[in-house]
């Protein structure tokens, strides 16, 4: 059966490439719907959804559209955990790569250094680098991608010792194959299908630190990120809940699109897997 | 005899989408008390399902979809799940193929045999505790007392299933259902698990329903046997009537691919030496601290061989016999310690691996298992084709020769377009042949190429294996741990134990005429030894 | 005896780690935008260059990288993790104060985290594809995609401001000035909502960990046997796959330790509680670099610990490790 066919098996799956698409189209069309800066002061702050036609989600606290940062915010946070996830899996893919091919010393020094990233809290290493580098939306992408990437690094390790061993590759060397072939060309290939749905596991962590740290006031103050928005609506929690409320759901639904797509990735990639 | 354990036209049927409708048809069978009933087929012809089935453990999706499984003249396929847990362990009790994975790693032997008295009887801890003792004392395992604390990794495979043996047994069932239950041993361990069944079914009356795709424990354990395949007995009968005799055309061809034990007349060979294994040594050094409690293994000890151009030099050996290591010393994926390997006067051991790579073309391997062998993401053609691409023919050259490969191992040259999951087991072992043949080497390593085939398709790769050795004048090194198949191929052969070489000469003088008492050990530990014998007398 | 012995090796193992630590995050800080006299002078309301350079002095901060370095590493073999500018302690001192409220939270969360999330992936194992545990798997899900944060302004909002049964921030009552049992059973009402949010979430992974693992060792030959043996689903459970299971859940409280004490960052900042987290925030703000190393210190040093914990059990779960493998 075709990948696609064992995708859409799954009503779960589908419900996340739904959710994701809709996620997508926000994005796609928020310049569409909101052409204005959605950082610029729009009308009466405090106004609550659904009571004027012009803000239907309501204004916050400076007097900002709700609605339009929630459409920008999707762009954001796309933009922030598509890079971040990329950056990340190409660190994780390389050390991992090389300490299970190689082995030995080489082993031990990668692994030391991984084992060194995650005994440091990440989330502390990510306030160090945005205390050190700044807060602009380069820098928190970078900084994301950096923290993140010791799981995918363990996991292509591990794929990597276990293929390494296997007869095929051991048939590309007694054939005169290369390291650089056989790492790139005969193991990687075979190694990827898990990390590409680990992908989803970072992407999904990279959209949730952003937004903490942009709830904390750390992250990019110049962009509309929905982090940012619930930061603001903590000043008025007591009454006006909405404006923390709002964004939060725009997270949830978002996080929740890609950890559903990489469970049906995965559960089309290991059939065996489902169903038992 | 009444049989206490009847299948009486049983049907199972798979799930939809598998490849056929039914894992089982009309199965009728009948084991009566103190009788070993030997079920035998290939992969895939229903036997296992055949255990699982009367035990009722299928797999999700599977089912009894016809017939009656008559215990002690009751029909299990009818009873309650509840009914049904009070028959296993106690009535019929079950062995596996794989004793470490068959037993929980996390606890001990002793508890993990304790429990079938547990769930069965109303016994007290004391009482347990030495009916498991006299239970380890009756499957002969060295220090019962000391087993009963061990986990299952610190036995060894044998003891294992000795431990097995002794749980399954607990409760004195009147049924023994053995899946497969040596295949994973060596040979001489085999030798003595299935003596221990034997004699335990004896004094005990079990009617014994053993399940096997090895005609020679048949030969060796069987009071009747049943031949399945597809789903269905094709024969049954008398174990000496089906061995000698049979009459159904499947269960003939089966018997006819199982290889003699005595090795053909020796083929002319030259005295050239085409490689030559000089004192070759690896050990491994496992564990310790800067040096201190450090375990050294000597995987090859000081082995020296001479191959002949032409000819075939087995080297046999039970598992952790280092013949597997000596292989892959020999194409250097494992760098010897010590000593030479000269392929045509050139010294093997001592290039560096920018050397060894363009010295690959003179000596290649075929490995053993056809699955794992082969790159799941490149077709058929392209693997075929990569040892030539790296060693500098154009691609579409390469390509070009693959297909004329194919052909050679008796392979579709249109089947070069074909992912390897497409290909059947022995399909893929000749796929693996081409790749090793492309580089049109002097020498070729062979790892066990036949153990994971089936005995049909075994004999096919095998005869392939003659033909192209005999049009190609290809020298061969051909490892593996069956004697039978070893007496077949090879004109020289060398028995391996424990890293060190403890024999070697001409097939037919080593096999014949044994001078080390390990070798004496091997060759009478081959299930169905005196069949091998008797049927070589026919073919001659 | 040798459990201690390997776990003790392990231990030893993660110093060159911690080094490398330490290292890493003092030449990183090299690069941050004014050192901790800058602060200093910004929190006294400026003053002259003399100053700024006698200070400097003071603090060894006019001595080369390499030598600076040397001294900080020096002063951290001997436990002295300097004095903090904006607190006016040692950052000994100010670490120390805020430790309790962390350990606590994380104790909490962790072990409801690990409990439930334990029980729920069994039951939802037990029924794969039926409605409990689609129900357990799409509450796990959820809580997985909710940012922490968001969680914790939302139970405030019910709990807090609406309902009204539980405090909305803070470690204790102080204005009461408690004692005793009433001060523990006080701090215990603060800590509910900030340890369902920072729990929930790694109950969220645990659960789909445990559910995942325990559907691997149903599959596995052994509980062929075990069944083989005429025993009962439940006995088959609790005897032979619950221990399996288990593994793979232990190994990840040792790997997610990490994760955990930076999430706690967060959460005690929504619930302003006076832990190491804020700090780490609270320093970030203030440039007070002095205090932010000493907390990437401490935090190394807790998840080097809550390793050695996680070697230790796993150790006894697990026979085969202690085999020399």
């Amino acid at each position: 059966m075709s990948l696609l066919k064992l995708y859409f098996r799954s009503p779960s799956a589908i419900i996340g490439l739904l959710l994701l698409l809709l996620v997508l189209a926000m994005a796609a069309t928020a310049d569409w719907f909101y052409p204005r800066d959605p950082l610029a002061l729009a009308g009466r702050p405090l106004l609550w959804p659904f009571t004027n036609p012009r803000f239907l989600l309501g204004t916050d606290n400076s007097g900002r559209d709700i609605a339009a940062q929630i459409f920008h915010g999707a762009r954001i946070s796309l933009l922030i955990g598509v890079v971040a996830t990329v950056i990340s899996i190409m660190i994780g893919i390389t050390i991992g790569a090389f300490a299970g091919y190689y082995g030995g010393w080489v082993d031990t020094a990668l692994m030391r250094v991984t084992e060194a990233f995650q005994t440091l809290p990440n989330f502390i290493l990510l306030l160090v680098l945005v205390a050190v580098f700044g807060s602009t939306i380069t820098t928190v992408t970078v900084a994301i991608g950096i923290v993140s990437w010791p799981a995918s690094a363990r996991l292509t390790r591990a794929e990597f010792l276990s293929l390494r061993s296997r007869e095929f590759v051991q048939a590309g060397r007694t054939l005169g194959l290369k390291d650089a072939k056989l790492i790139f060309g005969e193991i990687l290939p075979n190694a990827l299908p898990p990390v590409i749905v680990y992908a989803s596991v970072v992407m999904a962590v990279a959209i949730l630190l952003e937004s903490a740290l942009a709830f904390l006031k750390l992250s990019d103050p110049n962009v509309a990120s929905w982090g940012n928005l619930i930061g603001a609506g903590r000043d008025v929690l007591r009454v006006q809940w909405y404006v923390s409320a709002i964004p939060g759901v725009a997270i949830l639904i978002t996080v929740l699109a890609v950890s559903l797509v990489g469970q049906g990735l995965n559960d089309a990639l290991n059939p065996r897997l489902k169903g038992r | 005899m009444t049989p206490i354990l009847v299948l009486d036209t049983v049907s199972v049927k798979l799930p939809e989408g598998a490849d056929r409708s039914h894992a089982m048809s009309d199965v009728t069978l009948s084991v009566a008390a103190n009788e070993i009933l030997c079920v035998v087929g290939e992969s895939g012809s229903g036997k296992s399902m055949t255990a699982n089935a009367i035990m009722r453990l299928l797999p999700g999706g599977v089912a009894i979809d016809g017939g009656r499984i008559l215990f002690e003249g009751r029909d299990l396929a009818g009873v309650s799940e509840a009914e049904m847990r009070k028959v296993r362990g106690a009535g019929i009790a079950m062995i596996f193929q794989e004793p470490m994975t068959a037993l929980n790693p996390l606890r001990t032997i002793g508890d993990q045999i304790a429990e079938m008295f547990e769930i069965h009887t109303d016994l007290s801890k004391r009482e347990i505790a030495t009916r498991v003792l006299a239970l380890l004392e009756e499957v002969r395992i060295p220090d019962p007392a000391l087993a009963i604390k061990a986990y299952p990794h610190e036995l060894s495979g044998g003891q294992r299933q000795r431990a097995m043996i002794a749980m399954a047994l607990a409760l004195d069932p009147r049924v023994l259902i053995a899946d497969e239950p040596t295949t994973a041993l060596d040979v001489t361990t085999q030798a003595q698990i299935l003596e221990l069944i034997r004699d335990l079914q004896k004094r005990k009356g079990t009617a014994v329903l053993f399940i096997t795709h090895d005609f020679g424990v048949v030969a060796e354990i069987a009071d009747r046997v049943a031949v399945m395949s597809q789903g269905r007995v094709v024969e049954q009968g008398v174990a000496s009537a089906v061995l000698e005799n049979p009459q159904h055309a499947y269960t003939r061809q089966l018997i006819a691919a199982v290889p003699p034990l005595k090795a053909p007349p020796p083929r002319p060979l030259g005295t050239e030496p085409i490689l030559t294994i000089d004192h070759v040594s690896k050990t491994y050094r496992t564990g310790g601290f800067l040096g201190r409690g450090q375990r050294v293994t000597h995987a090859v000890k000081d082995v020296s061989l001479v191959l002949p151009k032409g000819g075939t030099l087995g080297i046999v050996g039970e598992s952790g016999s280092g013949k597997s290591t000596l292989a892959r010393c020999l194409v250097r994926l494992i760098d010897p310690e010590s000593g030479e390997i000269r392929l045509n006067g050139r010294d093997l051991a001592c290039l560096t691996r920018e050397e060894m790579r363009a010295e690959t073309r003179h000596i290649q391997m075929v490995f053993q298992d056809p699955f794992a062998s082969l790159n799941p993401r490149r077709k058929a053609g392209e693997l075929v084709a990569q040892g030539l691409i790296v060693h500098g023919t154009a691609r579409s050259e390469a390509l070009a020769r693959a297909k004329e490969l194919f052909a050679l191992v008796g392979l579709d040259p249109a089947a070069t377009d074909r992912y390897p999951h497409e290909f059947s087991g022995g399909q893929r072992q000749r796929i693996g042949l081409a790749r090793a043949l492309a580089l049109e080497p002097d020498v070729l390593v062979a790892d066990e190429p036949v153990s994971a085939l089936d005995v049909s398709v075994q004999a096919q790769v095998l005869k392939l294996l003659a033909e192209l050795r005999q049009r190609l004048g290809l020298s061969i090194v051909f490892i593996t741990h069956d004697l039978r198949v070893a007496a077949q191929v090879c004109d020289l052969v060398a028995v391996m134990k424990s890293g060190e070489m403890v024999e070697a000469g001409p097939i037919g003088e080593v096999f014949g005429n044994p001078q080390h008492a390990y070798t004496q050990a091997l060759l009478a530990s081959i299930p169905g030894r005196d069949f091998g014998l008797r049927r070589q007398a026919e073919v001659a | 005896m040798r459990v201690l012995a390997l776990a003790g090796r392990r231990l030893a193992a993660s110093i060159p780690t911690l080094f490398l630590i330490l290292i890493g995050v003092f030449l990183l800080l090299q690069f941050a935008p004014g050192d901790t006299v800058d602060a200093m002078m910004a929190q006294m309301g400026g003053g002259d260059a003399t100053t700024a350079r006698q200070l400097r002095e003071f603090y060894g901060l006019d001595l080369s990288l390499g030598a600076q370095l040397a001294n900080y590493l020096w002063r951290l073999v001997r436990l002295d993790l300097g004095f903090s500018a904006i607190y006016g302690k040692p950052v000994a001192t100010v670490i120390a104060e805020r430790l309790p409220a962390t350990l606590l939270l994380m104790t909490a969360a962790l072990s409801l985290a690990f409990f439930f999330g334990l029980i729920l992936g069994v039951v939802a194992a037990r029924g794969v594809n039926k409605w409990q545990d689609t129900l357990i798997s799409t509450l796990g899900l959820v809580f997985y995609a909710m940012p922490t944060f968001w969680f914790g302004l939302m139970a405030i909002i019910v709990f807090a401001i609406y309902l009204q049964w539980l405090p909305a921030g803070g470690f204790e009552d102080i204005t009461v000035g408690l004692t005793g049992l009433a001060r523990t059973l006080d701090i215990i009402r603060h800590l509910v909502l900030p340890t369902l949010t920072l729990g929930l979430f790694y109950m969220a992974i645990y659960l789909r960990i445990m559910r995942g693992s325990m559907l691997e060792v149903l599959n596995l030959d052994f509980v062929r046997t075990a069944r083989a043996k005429g025993m009962d689903e439940t006995r088959v459970v609790v005897r032979h796959v619950l221990r399996n299971a288990l593994l793979p859940m232990v190994t990840l409280i040792g790997l997610q330790a990490g994760t955990m004490l930076g999430g706690s960052v967060v959460v005690e900042s929504v619930f302003s509680l006076p832990g190491l987290g804020r700090l780490a925030y609270e320093s970030v703000i203030q440039r007070d670099l002095n205090t932010l190393l000493g907390i990437v210190f401490v935090s190394a040093l807790l998840v080097i610990a809550v390793n050695f914990i996680v070697d230790l059990l796993y150790a006894r779960l697990d026979p085969r490790i202690t085999a020399g493998r």
